[in-house]
Protein backbone atom coordinates (compact mmCIF):
# COMPACT_ATOMS: atom_id res chain seq x y z
CA UNK A 1 0.00 0.00 0.00
CA UNK A 2 1.67 3.71 -0.48
CA UNK A 3 1.41 5.88 1.84
CA UNK A 4 -0.81 9.07 1.65
CA UNK A 5 1.53 10.72 3.05
CA UNK A 6 5.33 10.20 3.29
CA UNK A 7 7.65 12.66 5.21
CA UNK A 8 11.48 12.22 5.43
CA UNK A 9 13.15 14.26 7.42
CA UNK A 10 11.70 17.61 7.54
CA UNK A 11 13.47 20.52 9.53
CA UNK A 12 12.25 23.74 10.29
CA UNK A 13 14.90 26.42 12.26
CA UNK A 14 14.24 30.09 12.86
CA UNK A 15 17.64 31.50 12.92
CA UNK A 16 19.53 29.17 15.84
CA UNK A 17 16.45 28.52 16.99
CA UNK A 18 15.24 24.60 16.06
CA UNK A 19 11.22 24.59 15.29
CA UNK A 20 11.51 21.11 14.20
CA UNK A 21 14.30 18.88 13.56
CA UNK A 22 14.38 16.09 11.01
CA UNK A 23 10.73 14.45 11.46
CA UNK A 24 9.89 11.53 9.19
CA UNK A 25 6.77 9.15 9.28
CA UNK A 26 4.53 7.51 6.90
CA UNK A 27 0.68 7.92 7.20
CA UNK A 28 -1.43 6.01 5.54
CA UNK A 29 -5.28 5.90 4.16
CA UNK A 30 -7.48 6.04 6.92
CA UNK A 31 -4.93 6.66 9.95
CA UNK A 32 -5.69 8.88 12.49
CA UNK A 33 -1.96 10.34 13.76
CA UNK A 34 -1.72 12.53 16.67
CA UNK A 35 1.61 14.69 17.98
CA UNK A 36 1.47 15.45 21.18
CA UNK A 37 3.72 17.56 23.47
CA UNK A 38 3.91 21.30 25.64
CA UNK A 39 3.49 24.31 24.23
CA UNK A 40 6.84 25.24 21.88
CA UNK A 41 7.74 21.70 21.99
CA UNK A 42 7.49 22.35 17.74
CA UNK A 43 4.27 20.26 17.18
CA UNK A 44 2.63 23.36 15.38
CA UNK A 45 5.56 24.16 13.40
CA UNK A 46 5.71 20.46 12.18
CA UNK A 47 2.33 20.49 10.86
CA UNK A 48 2.08 24.18 9.44
CA UNK A 49 5.48 22.56 7.49
CA UNK A 50 3.53 19.46 6.20
CA UNK A 51 0.03 21.69 5.27
CA UNK A 52 2.40 23.77 3.27
CA UNK A 53 1.58 26.67 5.28
CA UNK A 54 5.63 27.27 6.00
CA UNK A 55 8.71 26.35 4.14
CA UNK A 56 10.34 23.46 5.67
CA UNK A 57 14.74 24.42 5.86
CA UNK A 58 14.98 20.48 4.64
CA UNK A 59 13.02 17.33 3.76
CA UNK A 60 10.34 16.38 1.94
CA UNK A 61 6.75 15.93 2.15
CA UNK A 62 5.37 13.51 -0.45
CA UNK A 63 1.66 13.49 -1.12
CA UNK A 64 0.03 10.93 -3.02
CA UNK A 65 -2.30 12.75 -5.00
CA UNK A 66 -5.11 11.63 -7.28
CA UNK A 67 -4.20 12.98 -10.85
CA UNK A 68 -0.17 12.27 -10.54
CA UNK A 69 0.64 9.51 -7.64
CA UNK A 70 3.19 10.88 -4.88
CA UNK A 71 4.37 14.25 -5.39
CA UNK A 72 6.83 16.10 -3.16
CA UNK A 73 4.94 19.17 -1.95
CA UNK A 74 7.93 21.22 -0.47
CA UNK A 75 8.72 21.67 -4.57
CA UNK A 76 5.31 21.67 -6.02
CA UNK A 77 4.80 25.28 -7.22
CA UNK A 78 2.48 27.53 -5.51
CA UNK A 79 -0.86 27.14 -7.33
CA UNK A 80 -0.37 22.81 -7.28
CA UNK A 81 0.03 23.24 -3.69
CA UNK A 82 -2.48 26.05 -3.41
CA UNK A 83 -5.13 23.57 -5.27
CA UNK A 84 -4.11 21.10 -2.85
CA UNK A 85 -5.23 23.06 -0.09
CA UNK A 86 -8.45 23.79 -1.78
CA UNK A 87 -9.31 20.07 -2.59
CA UNK A 88 -7.71 17.15 -1.10
CA UNK A 89 -6.29 18.37 2.57
CA UNK A 90 -8.13 20.34 4.89
CA UNK A 91 -6.92 22.75 7.82
CA UNK A 92 -8.96 22.96 10.87
CA UNK A 93 -7.38 25.74 13.04
CA UNK A 94 -7.90 26.24 16.90
CA UNK A 95 -9.30 29.38 16.46
CA UNK A 96 -12.36 29.11 14.00
CA UNK A 97 -11.47 32.85 13.35
CA UNK A 98 -8.67 32.13 11.36
CA UNK A 99 -10.23 29.47 9.45
CA UNK A 100 -13.12 31.26 8.58
CA UNK A 101 -14.56 34.46 6.77
CA UNK A 102 -16.37 35.86 9.53
CA UNK A 103 -17.90 38.82 7.73
CA UNK A 104 -20.14 36.11 5.17
CA UNK A 105 -22.90 34.28 6.69
CA UNK A 106 -22.47 30.25 7.73
CA UNK A 107 -23.74 28.98 4.40
CA UNK A 108 -21.66 31.44 2.27
CA UNK A 109 -18.44 30.40 4.60
CA UNK A 110 -19.34 26.28 3.33
CA UNK A 111 -20.64 27.46 0.03
CA UNK A 112 -17.03 29.25 -0.94
CA UNK A 113 -15.24 26.54 -0.58
CA UNK A 114 -17.20 24.63 -3.14
CA UNK A 115 -16.73 27.42 -5.52
CA UNK A 116 -13.39 27.40 -5.12
CA UNK A 117 -13.60 23.74 -6.76
CA UNK A 118 -16.12 25.03 -9.66
CA UNK A 119 -19.25 24.48 -8.10
CA UNK A 120 -21.56 27.36 -9.55
CA UNK A 121 -25.37 26.60 -9.44
CA UNK A 122 -26.60 28.24 -6.84
CA UNK A 123 -29.27 25.51 -5.85
CA UNK A 124 -26.85 22.77 -5.55
CA UNK A 125 -24.21 24.58 -3.25
CA UNK A 126 -27.27 26.12 -1.07
CA UNK A 127 -28.37 22.26 -1.01
CA UNK A 128 -24.99 21.04 0.23
CA UNK A 129 -24.65 24.27 2.46
CA UNK A 130 -27.64 22.90 4.13
CA UNK A 131 -26.82 19.26 4.13
CA UNK A 132 -22.80 19.79 6.05
CA UNK A 133 -24.69 22.13 8.37
CA UNK A 134 -27.13 19.57 9.62
CA UNK A 135 -23.92 16.72 9.92
CA UNK A 136 -21.94 19.13 12.43
CA UNK A 137 -25.14 20.02 14.27
CA UNK A 138 -26.20 23.86 13.06
CA UNK A 139 -29.86 24.79 12.82
CA UNK A 140 -30.57 25.12 9.03
CA UNK A 141 -32.30 28.26 10.60
CA UNK A 142 -29.10 30.00 11.23
CA UNK A 143 -27.64 29.04 7.94
CA UNK A 144 -27.86 33.28 6.76
CA UNK A 145 -26.09 34.08 9.75
CA UNK A 146 -22.97 35.24 10.33
CA UNK A 147 -20.30 33.57 12.19
CA UNK A 148 -19.77 36.28 14.65
CA UNK A 149 -23.65 35.47 16.01
CA UNK A 150 -22.20 32.07 16.66
CA UNK A 151 -20.83 30.60 20.20
CA UNK A 152 -17.37 29.34 20.02
CA UNK A 153 -18.67 25.62 19.69
CA UNK A 154 -20.65 26.40 16.76
CA UNK A 155 -17.88 28.15 14.78
CA UNK A 156 -15.33 25.36 15.58
CA UNK A 157 -18.11 23.29 13.96
CA UNK A 158 -19.08 25.42 11.33
CA UNK A 159 -15.05 25.36 10.42
CA UNK A 160 -15.34 21.51 10.44
CA UNK A 161 -17.92 22.06 7.79
CA UNK A 162 -16.52 24.26 5.45
CA UNK A 163 -13.54 22.06 4.98
CA UNK A 164 -15.09 18.75 5.22
CA UNK A 165 -17.41 19.87 2.21
CA UNK A 166 -15.41 19.00 -0.41
CA UNK A 167 -14.34 16.20 0.52
CA UNK A 168 -10.35 16.08 1.29
CA UNK A 169 -8.61 12.85 2.06
CA UNK A 170 -6.25 14.43 4.46
CA UNK A 171 -7.52 17.04 7.10
CA UNK A 172 -4.80 18.70 9.22
CA UNK A 173 -5.84 19.76 12.87
CA UNK A 174 -4.14 22.21 15.07
CA UNK A 175 -6.10 21.92 18.86
CA UNK A 176 -9.22 21.40 17.57
CA UNK A 177 -10.99 21.47 21.06
CA UNK A 178 -8.60 23.90 22.32
CA UNK A 179 -10.22 26.48 24.67
CA UNK A 180 -14.21 24.92 24.22
CA UNK A 181 -16.02 23.22 27.11
CA UNK A 182 -15.92 19.52 28.06
CA UNK A 183 -19.37 19.41 27.18
CA UNK A 184 -18.77 20.66 23.99
CA UNK A 185 -15.47 18.93 23.11
CA UNK A 186 -17.28 15.47 23.66
CA UNK A 187 -20.19 16.73 20.76
CA UNK A 188 -16.99 18.08 18.58
CA UNK A 189 -14.52 14.57 19.60
CA UNK A 190 -17.57 12.56 18.70
CA UNK A 191 -18.73 14.14 15.41
CA UNK A 192 -14.96 13.99 14.42
CA UNK A 193 -14.67 10.63 15.20
CA UNK A 194 -18.07 9.64 13.38
CA UNK A 195 -16.74 11.95 10.26
CA UNK A 196 -13.57 9.98 10.43
CA UNK A 197 -14.71 7.09 10.37
CA UNK A 198 -17.87 7.48 7.94
CA UNK A 199 -15.56 8.92 5.22
CA UNK A 200 -12.63 7.12 5.87
CA UNK A 201 -10.21 10.29 6.08
CA UNK A 202 -6.87 10.73 7.17
CA UNK A 203 -5.99 12.99 9.76
CA UNK A 204 -3.20 14.38 11.47
CA UNK A 205 -4.33 15.92 15.13
CA UNK A 206 -2.12 18.34 17.05
CA UNK A 207 -2.70 18.44 20.23
CA UNK A 208 -1.80 18.95 24.14
CA UNK A 209 -4.60 17.16 25.27
CA UNK A 210 -4.04 13.43 26.00
CA UNK A 211 -7.35 12.51 26.41
CA UNK A 212 -8.15 13.87 22.81
CA UNK A 213 -5.43 11.25 21.12
CA UNK A 214 -6.87 8.83 22.97
CA UNK A 215 -10.39 9.04 21.84
CA UNK A 216 -9.51 9.72 17.72
CA UNK A 217 -5.85 8.66 16.52
CA UNK A 218 -4.97 5.68 15.71
CA UNK A 219 -1.13 6.64 16.36
CA UNK A 220 1.24 8.96 18.55
CA UNK A 221 4.06 11.37 18.26
CA UNK A 222 5.55 12.91 20.99
CA UNK A 223 7.61 15.47 20.50
CA UNK A 224 10.17 17.77 22.53
CA UNK A 225 12.29 20.77 21.61
CA UNK A 226 12.05 20.04 18.19
CA UNK A 227 12.38 16.44 17.98
CA UNK A 228 10.25 13.57 18.09
CA UNK A 229 11.30 11.27 21.26
CA UNK A 230 8.97 8.47 20.82
CA UNK A 231 6.05 7.27 18.50
CA UNK A 232 3.66 4.50 18.59
CA UNK A 233 0.31 2.72 18.97
CA UNK A 234 -1.66 5.39 20.91
CA UNK A 235 -2.62 3.58 23.80
CA UNK A 236 0.51 1.92 23.98
CA UNK A 237 2.72 4.92 24.22
CA UNK A 238 -0.47 6.25 26.62
CA UNK A 239 -0.28 3.15 28.99
CA UNK A 240 3.43 1.82 28.57
CA UNK A 241 5.42 5.42 27.71
CA UNK A 242 9.37 4.61 27.12
CA UNK A 243 10.76 8.16 26.95
CA UNK A 244 11.67 9.72 30.59
CA UNK A 245 9.51 13.16 28.60
CA UNK A 246 6.51 11.22 27.47
CA UNK A 247 6.24 9.32 31.34
CA UNK A 248 5.97 12.98 32.88
CA UNK A 249 3.69 13.43 30.29
CA UNK A 250 1.34 10.73 30.67
CA UNK A 251 2.02 11.14 34.85
CA UNK A 252 1.28 14.69 35.16
CA UNK A 253 -2.48 14.38 33.65
CA UNK A 254 -4.85 15.48 36.36
CA UNK A 255 -6.96 12.29 37.37
CA UNK A 256 -10.65 13.61 37.01
CA UNK B 1 -2.56 -19.09 17.09
CA UNK B 2 -0.52 -17.62 19.80
CA UNK B 3 2.44 -18.00 20.72
CA UNK B 4 4.96 -16.30 22.68
CA UNK B 5 9.02 -16.97 22.94
CA UNK B 6 11.42 -15.59 25.18
CA UNK B 7 9.39 -12.63 26.17
CA UNK B 8 10.72 -10.19 28.33
CA UNK B 9 9.12 -6.96 29.95
CA UNK B 10 11.10 -4.61 32.20
CA UNK B 11 9.68 -1.18 33.13
CA UNK B 12 12.35 1.99 33.23
CA UNK B 13 10.90 4.73 35.41
CA UNK B 14 12.78 7.93 34.36
CA UNK B 15 11.04 10.22 36.55
CA UNK B 16 11.95 8.47 39.57
CA UNK B 17 15.49 7.73 39.64
CA UNK B 18 15.19 5.76 36.61
CA UNK B 19 14.26 2.77 38.14
CA UNK B 20 14.06 -0.32 36.47
CA UNK B 21 11.75 -3.39 37.12
CA UNK B 22 12.10 -6.53 35.79
CA UNK B 23 8.27 -8.05 35.47
CA UNK B 24 8.65 -10.66 33.09
CA UNK B 25 11.64 -13.00 31.68
CA UNK B 26 11.46 -15.69 29.31
CA UNK B 27 7.82 -15.99 28.60
CA UNK B 28 7.12 -19.08 26.03
CA UNK B 29 3.59 -19.78 25.58
CA UNK B 30 1.26 -21.50 23.11
CA UNK B 31 -2.19 -21.56 22.48
CA UNK B 32 -3.82 -23.73 20.12
CA UNK B 33 -7.59 -22.82 17.73
CA UNK B 34 -9.90 -24.26 20.26
CA UNK B 35 -8.06 -23.96 23.22
CA UNK B 36 -8.40 -22.42 26.55
CA UNK B 37 -5.40 -21.05 28.30
CA UNK B 38 -5.65 -19.55 32.22
CA UNK B 39 -3.09 -17.49 33.54
CA UNK B 40 -2.59 -18.33 37.41
CA UNK B 41 -0.17 -16.27 40.01
CA UNK B 42 -0.29 -14.52 42.98
CA UNK B 43 -1.62 -10.72 42.50
CA UNK B 44 1.37 -8.78 41.01
CA UNK B 45 2.62 -11.79 39.28
CA UNK B 46 2.40 -10.31 35.94
CA UNK B 47 -0.96 -11.78 34.30
CA UNK B 48 -2.04 -8.76 33.03
CA UNK B 49 1.13 -7.29 31.90
CA UNK B 50 1.20 -10.23 30.24
CA UNK B 51 -1.94 -10.13 28.58
CA UNK B 52 -1.24 -6.38 27.62
CA UNK B 53 1.92 -7.52 26.09
CA UNK B 54 -0.05 -9.75 23.40
CA UNK B 55 -2.45 -6.96 23.26
CA UNK B 56 0.09 -4.93 21.85
CA UNK B 57 -0.77 -2.60 25.08
CA UNK B 58 2.75 -2.53 26.42
CA UNK B 59 6.07 -3.24 24.52
CA UNK B 60 7.72 -6.06 24.92
CA UNK B 61 11.70 -5.50 25.32
CA UNK B 62 12.78 -8.99 23.73
CA UNK B 63 11.28 -11.93 22.14
CA UNK B 64 8.79 -12.77 19.70
CA UNK B 65 4.84 -12.58 20.19
CA UNK B 66 2.78 -14.06 16.70
CA UNK B 67 -0.69 -13.93 16.52
CA UNK B 68 -1.29 -15.57 13.74
CA UNK B 69 1.59 -14.98 10.90
CA UNK B 70 2.02 -10.87 13.21
CA UNK B 71 4.73 -10.91 15.46
CA UNK B 72 3.36 -7.92 17.44
CA UNK B 73 6.91 -7.15 19.35
CA UNK B 74 7.79 -6.13 15.48
CA UNK B 75 4.89 -5.00 13.78
CA UNK B 76 3.60 -1.22 12.62
CA UNK B 77 0.78 0.23 14.15
CA UNK B 78 -1.37 -0.02 11.47
CA UNK B 79 -0.82 -4.04 11.30
CA UNK B 80 -1.47 -4.14 14.96
CA UNK B 81 -4.81 -2.07 14.36
CA UNK B 82 -5.96 -4.53 11.59
CA UNK B 83 -4.46 -7.44 14.04
CA UNK B 84 -7.03 -5.80 16.31
CA UNK B 85 -10.13 -5.51 14.40
CA UNK B 86 -9.86 -8.90 12.64
CA UNK B 87 -8.39 -11.46 14.89
CA UNK B 88 -7.26 -10.35 18.48
CA UNK B 89 -10.33 -9.69 20.83
CA UNK B 90 -9.89 -8.43 24.35
CA UNK B 91 -12.19 -8.17 27.06
CA UNK B 92 -10.57 -5.63 29.81
CA UNK B 93 -11.93 -5.29 33.22
CA UNK B 94 -13.16 -1.83 32.64
CA UNK B 95 -15.20 -0.42 29.87
CA UNK B 96 -13.64 2.67 27.75
CA UNK B 97 -16.38 4.11 25.56
CA UNK B 98 -16.54 7.32 23.82
CA UNK B 99 -19.39 9.15 25.62
CA UNK B 100 -23.04 9.97 24.21
CA UNK B 101 -22.93 6.31 22.21
CA UNK B 102 -25.84 4.36 22.96
CA UNK B 103 -25.35 0.82 24.01
CA UNK B 104 -27.07 -0.76 21.00
CA UNK B 105 -23.95 0.96 18.98
CA UNK B 106 -20.97 0.40 21.58
CA UNK B 107 -21.89 -3.67 21.58
CA UNK B 108 -22.27 -3.19 17.45
CA UNK B 109 -18.96 -1.58 16.51
CA UNK B 110 -16.91 -4.25 16.66
CA UNK B 111 -18.89 -5.52 13.69
CA UNK B 112 -19.63 -2.87 11.62
CA UNK B 113 -15.24 -2.42 12.44
CA UNK B 114 -14.95 -5.42 9.90
CA UNK B 115 -17.90 -4.59 7.25
CA UNK B 116 -20.42 -6.06 8.69
CA UNK B 117 -23.92 -4.11 7.59
CA UNK B 118 -26.00 -2.29 9.99
CA UNK B 119 -28.62 -4.19 10.31
CA UNK B 120 -26.84 -7.92 10.85
CA UNK B 121 -24.47 -6.23 13.36
CA UNK B 122 -27.37 -4.59 15.19
CA UNK B 123 -29.13 -7.60 15.19
CA UNK B 124 -26.21 -10.24 17.05
CA UNK B 125 -25.83 -6.64 19.48
CA UNK B 126 -29.56 -7.27 20.53
CA UNK B 127 -28.98 -11.14 20.74
CA UNK B 128 -26.07 -10.43 23.14
CA UNK B 129 -27.32 -7.95 25.53
CA UNK B 130 -30.85 -9.96 25.71
CA UNK B 131 -28.50 -12.73 26.39
CA UNK B 132 -26.38 -11.00 29.30
CA UNK B 133 -29.55 -9.53 30.43
CA UNK B 134 -29.52 -5.97 29.97
CA UNK B 135 -32.86 -4.74 30.16
CA UNK B 136 -34.44 -3.87 26.51
CA UNK B 137 -34.94 0.25 28.26
CA UNK B 138 -30.72 0.72 28.49
CA UNK B 139 -29.95 -0.05 25.12
CA UNK B 140 -30.37 3.44 23.80
CA UNK B 141 -28.86 4.72 26.56
CA UNK B 142 -24.69 5.23 26.86
CA UNK B 143 -23.12 3.00 29.61
CA UNK B 144 -21.30 5.27 31.12
CA UNK B 145 -24.27 5.48 33.62
CA UNK B 146 -24.84 1.86 33.90
CA UNK B 147 -23.82 -0.20 37.04
CA UNK B 148 -20.07 -1.92 37.36
CA UNK B 149 -21.74 -5.54 36.54
CA UNK B 150 -24.14 -3.97 34.00
CA UNK B 151 -20.93 -2.26 32.54
CA UNK B 152 -18.72 -5.79 32.95
CA UNK B 153 -21.44 -7.36 30.89
CA UNK B 154 -21.82 -4.35 27.89
CA UNK B 155 -18.15 -4.83 27.61
CA UNK B 156 -18.34 -8.75 27.29
CA UNK B 157 -21.36 -8.61 24.50
CA UNK B 158 -18.90 -6.50 23.05
CA UNK B 159 -15.85 -8.43 23.23
CA UNK B 160 -17.97 -11.47 21.63
CA UNK B 161 -19.86 -9.27 18.85
CA UNK B 162 -17.21 -10.47 16.42
CA UNK B 163 -16.39 -14.00 16.02
CA UNK B 164 -12.37 -13.19 16.46
CA UNK B 165 -9.87 -16.26 16.27
CA UNK B 166 -8.33 -15.08 19.30
CA UNK B 167 -9.58 -13.61 22.69
CA UNK B 168 -7.90 -12.61 25.84
CA UNK B 169 -10.21 -12.24 29.03
CA UNK B 170 -9.13 -10.40 31.86
CA UNK B 171 -11.76 -11.67 34.77
CA UNK B 172 -14.78 -11.90 32.15
CA UNK B 173 -16.99 -13.70 35.03
CA UNK B 174 -15.71 -11.25 38.12
CA UNK B 175 -18.48 -8.79 39.46
CA UNK B 176 -21.01 -11.00 37.94
CA UNK B 177 -24.47 -12.85 39.37
CA UNK B 178 -24.80 -17.02 38.77
CA UNK B 179 -27.29 -16.80 35.64
CA UNK B 180 -24.88 -13.96 33.79
CA UNK B 181 -21.88 -16.07 35.09
CA UNK B 182 -23.44 -19.12 33.26
CA UNK B 183 -23.90 -17.23 30.20
CA UNK B 184 -20.83 -15.78 29.87
CA UNK B 185 -19.19 -19.11 30.53
CA UNK B 186 -21.55 -20.84 27.58
CA UNK B 187 -19.97 -17.49 25.68
CA UNK B 188 -16.46 -18.84 26.41
CA UNK B 189 -17.47 -22.58 25.55
CA UNK B 190 -18.85 -21.57 22.17
CA UNK B 191 -15.94 -19.64 20.86
CA UNK B 192 -14.01 -22.20 22.09
CA UNK B 193 -15.63 -25.06 19.79
CA UNK B 194 -15.94 -22.58 16.84
CA UNK B 195 -11.62 -23.26 17.25
CA UNK B 196 -11.09 -19.77 18.86
CA UNK B 197 -7.79 -19.36 20.86
CA UNK B 198 -8.57 -18.08 24.60
CA UNK B 199 -6.66 -16.68 27.11
CA UNK B 200 -8.17 -15.68 30.43
CA UNK B 201 -7.18 -14.38 33.66
CA UNK B 202 -10.20 -16.24 36.21
CA UNK B 203 -9.72 -15.44 40.09
CA UNK B 204 -13.00 -17.75 39.91
CA UNK B 205 -11.70 -21.37 40.65
CA UNK B 206 -15.00 -23.18 39.39
CA UNK B 207 -15.43 -21.08 36.34
CA UNK B 208 -11.61 -21.79 35.18
CA UNK B 209 -11.80 -25.52 36.03
CA UNK B 210 -14.63 -25.33 33.43
CA UNK B 211 -13.46 -23.69 30.82
CA UNK B 212 -9.55 -23.73 30.64
CA UNK B 213 -7.71 -26.88 29.45
CA UNK B 214 -4.45 -25.87 30.88
CA UNK B 215 -3.46 -23.54 33.02
CA UNK B 216 0.05 -21.91 33.22
CA UNK B 217 1.56 -20.52 36.19
CA UNK B 218 2.71 -16.61 35.07
CA UNK B 219 5.24 -16.77 38.61
CA UNK B 220 7.20 -18.62 36.83
CA UNK B 221 8.04 -16.17 34.56
CA UNK B 222 8.12 -13.57 37.34
CA UNK B 223 12.07 -13.00 37.80
CA UNK B 224 12.69 -12.81 41.87
CA UNK B 225 9.00 -14.53 42.45
CA UNK B 226 10.45 -17.95 40.79
CA UNK B 227 10.84 -21.07 43.21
Amino acid sequence: MTPLLSVQGVTKRYGAHIGCADVSFDLYPGEVMGIVGESGSGKSTLLNCLAGHQPPDGGQVVFDTRADGPRDTVRMSEPERRMLGRTDWAFVHQHARDGLRMGVSAGGNVGERLMAVGARYYGDIRHKATDWLARVEIDESRIDDRPTTFSGGMQQRLQIARNLVTGPRLVFMDEPTGGLDVSVQARLLDLLRGLVRDMGLSAIIVTHDLAVVRLLADRLMVMKSGHVVESGLTDQVLDDPQHAYSQLLVSSVLQV
Amino acid sequence: MIQLTDVSKTFTLHNQGSAVIEVLRDVDLTVAPGECVALTGASGAGKSTLMRMIYGNYLAQAGQIRIGDLDIVQAEPREIIRLRREVLGYVSQFLRVVPRVPTLDVVAEPLRAVGTPAEAAEARARTLLQQLNIPHRLWSLSPTTFSGGEQQRVNIARGFAHTYPALLLDEPTASLDAANREVVLGLIETAKARGAAIIGIFHDEAARARVCDREIDVTRFTPGLAA
